[in-house]
């Protein structure tokens, strides 16, 4: 059953004399429980694509276009109020700075607790009682005493932690998880995605998992959805995706993932890397926005927008000399 | 070192200041109203009378002890109503932002292209002397530097990741505003809160030095200087105490807030270290 359905969806980016399409074309759709996830450069539209479906984007960003379906429900028709309640309820985020994202002046077991109050009308020693419950969940040791820390006495793992407890207080329907895990040093970051997975398999919470890492998205969710310069350029399961990569600008993500003992991690061979940069909103062209990076361009790539491809065995890509 | 002592010395002469306030029945000699005595009038300070007495022959260190009463619950509770309507309308003008930050900044703009005194007493003029006027006229005129102190923390503070995130969690506005950003904007206001109280303190002096403040016979500071400037050459002891009341109180609140300002800004402290 699906729980959100992006159709068509584009997001404009309007200044005072000038409109661009910061994102168009992407359509995904995630069921109940399942994981799901976007990749891509910064820049590429993957943080204001999960903005738009909190309700969040502000001036001079907008959906102009398409539609974002929250368990049927359209997210642009609703109201402030209706947002507000289906936000950190049935709608959860965490984010990239996990420094930053707490209040510095309110012990962190408060800021747990204030999710109860906020959306189950919990009373404050109740509510107080089970923001420790979630800290425990999350493997906070001695959530009693950790509770009344406030976030500068914690490390960014542990913070990060209780973002999480935060965010899945109220047992959201999906999570939103934009790039949670690239300040984290590398063995916290494993156990900070273990977690997840855990704690949103056990609550059947549908993740959808946004970060510029190809190989830790696609470890966690069952399929993957590769953004480039404001298009969905490939979506496949992430299994397919990793052995057979059908876009040029996926198969470069995967040849530039470090793999440990290889060759290229000894020093024998050098890391492969996609030349060039993301071309700027200002610049989309209308033929195919990798072409200048692509080492398999033709004609036909600098002058026409390629059309989607379904792929066998599920997903698609857009490119005109795909497989 | 200089910080404890702004603090201290600050802190020491604002609590005996409210201490004399608070316990000003029973330190004074005299009713300082009542107790006229004109056989006694214009004695210079001696061992009966402290601070010697007036033309009325009452006793001025008694009304001086009595001033302080009024001169602080007017500086304290008009500063008070200054902070929260500054608070109030910076707060939610920076944090809304659209036309109700232009309309409060107009309305600061306004207010501070007028000298808040003269303001204050237009006020006095249509309301009529006495203390509720008073902190009427003093709470309603001083509240733009709050204001705008206000809007710019409000507008930096919005931009924070944890005000972000607490939007994403499904805070209302109002929420937000109370429980993400006042509390972080908390330490200026504290400072600029007592720094202003001095303010409000001297334009209560200047307010009743006018005649428009507390009503003679009872004693404030402004109004005891104000009846004292006749014979500020045959009894100068008249204007003496009562400016030096007002003169150590104001310079207490303004070392009180440099030395609060030294220990709430984080930029300073951390030049300590």
């Amino acid at each position: 059953m699906t729980l959100l359905a992006v159709e068509d969806l584009r997001i404009d980016l309007t200044g005072a004399e000038s409109r661009h399409v910061a994102v168009d074309q992407v359509s995904f759709s995630i069921a109940r429980g399942e994981t799901f996830g976007l990749v891509g450069e910064s820049g590429c539209g993957k943080s204001i694509t999960a903005l738009a479906i909190m309700g969040l984007l502000q001036r001079p960003l907008a959906v102009g276009g398409g539609s974002i379906r929250f368990d049927g429900r359209a997210i642009q028709d609703l109201g402030q109020d209706e947002l507000q309640r289906l936000r950190g309820k049935r709608l959860a985020m965490i984010f990239q700075e996990p420094m930053t994202a707490l209040n510095p002046l309110l012990p962190v077991g408060r800021q747990i607790a204030e999710m109860f109050v906020l959306h189950e009308g919990a009373g404050w020693r109740e509510a107080e009682r089970r923001a420790i419950d979630v800290l425990a969940r999350v493997r906070v040791p001695a959530p009693e005493l950790r509770a009344r820390d406030f976030p500068h006495q914690l490390s960014g793992g542990m913070r990060q932690r209780v973002m999480i407890a935060i965010a899945l207080a109220c047992s959201p329907d999906l999570l939103i998880a934009d790039e949670p895990t690239t300040a984290l040093d590398v063995t916290v970051q494993s156990e900070i995605v273990d977690l997840m997975r855990e704690l949103c398999a056990a609550n059947r919470t549908a993740i959808l998992m946004i970060s510029h890492d190809l190989g830790l998205v696609a470890s966690m969710c069952r399929s993957v959805g590769v953004m480039y310069a404001g298009r969905l350029v490939e979506m496949r399961s992430s299994a397919d995706i990793f052995k057979a990569p059908a876009h040029p600008y996926t198969r470069g993500l995967v040849a530039s993932l470090p793999r440990l003992g290889s060759r290229a991690a000894a020093g024998q061979r050098r890391l492969q890397e996609i030349s060039g940069v993301v071309p700027s909103i200002a610049d989309f062209s209308a033929a195919c926005r990798f072409n200048p990076r692509c080492d398999r361009a033709t004609e036909v790539c600098r002058t026409d927008d390629p059309v989607i491809t379904a792929l066998p065995g599920g997903g698609f890509v857009r490119c005109h000399h795909h497989g | 070192m200089k910080l404890g002592a702004n603090l201290s010395i600050g802190g020491s002469l604002f609590l005996l200041a409210v201490a004399v306030g608070i316990l000003a029945p029973w330190i004074a000699h005299t009713d300082p109203v009542m107790d006229a005595n004109l056989m006694m009038a214009e004695e210079p300070p001696g061992r009966e009378f402290w601070f010697g007495t007036d033309a009325q022959g009452r006793d001025i260190y008694s009304r001086v002890v009595h001033g302080a009463r009024i001169s602080l619950t007017v500086g304290i509770f008009a500063q008070l109503i200054n902070t929260i309507i500054g608070t109030a309308l910076g707060l939610s003008a920076g944090y809304w932002g659209g036309w109700w930050d232009d309309f409060v900044t107009g309305l600061t703009n306004l207010l501070l292209a007028i000298p808040s005194l003269i303001f204050a007493l237009a006020i006095m003029a249509i309301l009529g002397p006495g203390l509720t006027s008073l902190l009427i006229a003093l709470g309603l005129t001083n509240w733009s530097f709050t204001c705008r102190l206000a809007r710019a923390s409000a507008l930096s503070l919005k931009s924070q990741s944890y005000v972000q995130a607490s939007k994403v969690l499904g805070y209302s506005d109002v929420r937000i505003m109370f429980t993400q950003i006042l509390p972080n904007m908390l330490g200026p206001l504290i400072v600029i809160g007592t720094l202003g109280m001095g303010g409000t303190i001297l334009a209560e002096a200047a307010l009743s030095f006018l005649g428009l403040g507390i009503r003679p016979p009872y004693p404030s500071w402004g109004s005891m200087l104000s009846e004292a400037r006749d014979q500020i050459t045959t009894a100068p002891w008249l204007s003496v105490f009562p400016g030096m009341a007002i003169f150590l109180t104001v310079l207490g609140l303004n070392l009180l807030g440099d030395g609060l300002r030294d220990i709430l800004d984080p930029q300073s402290r951390s030049r300590r270290i």
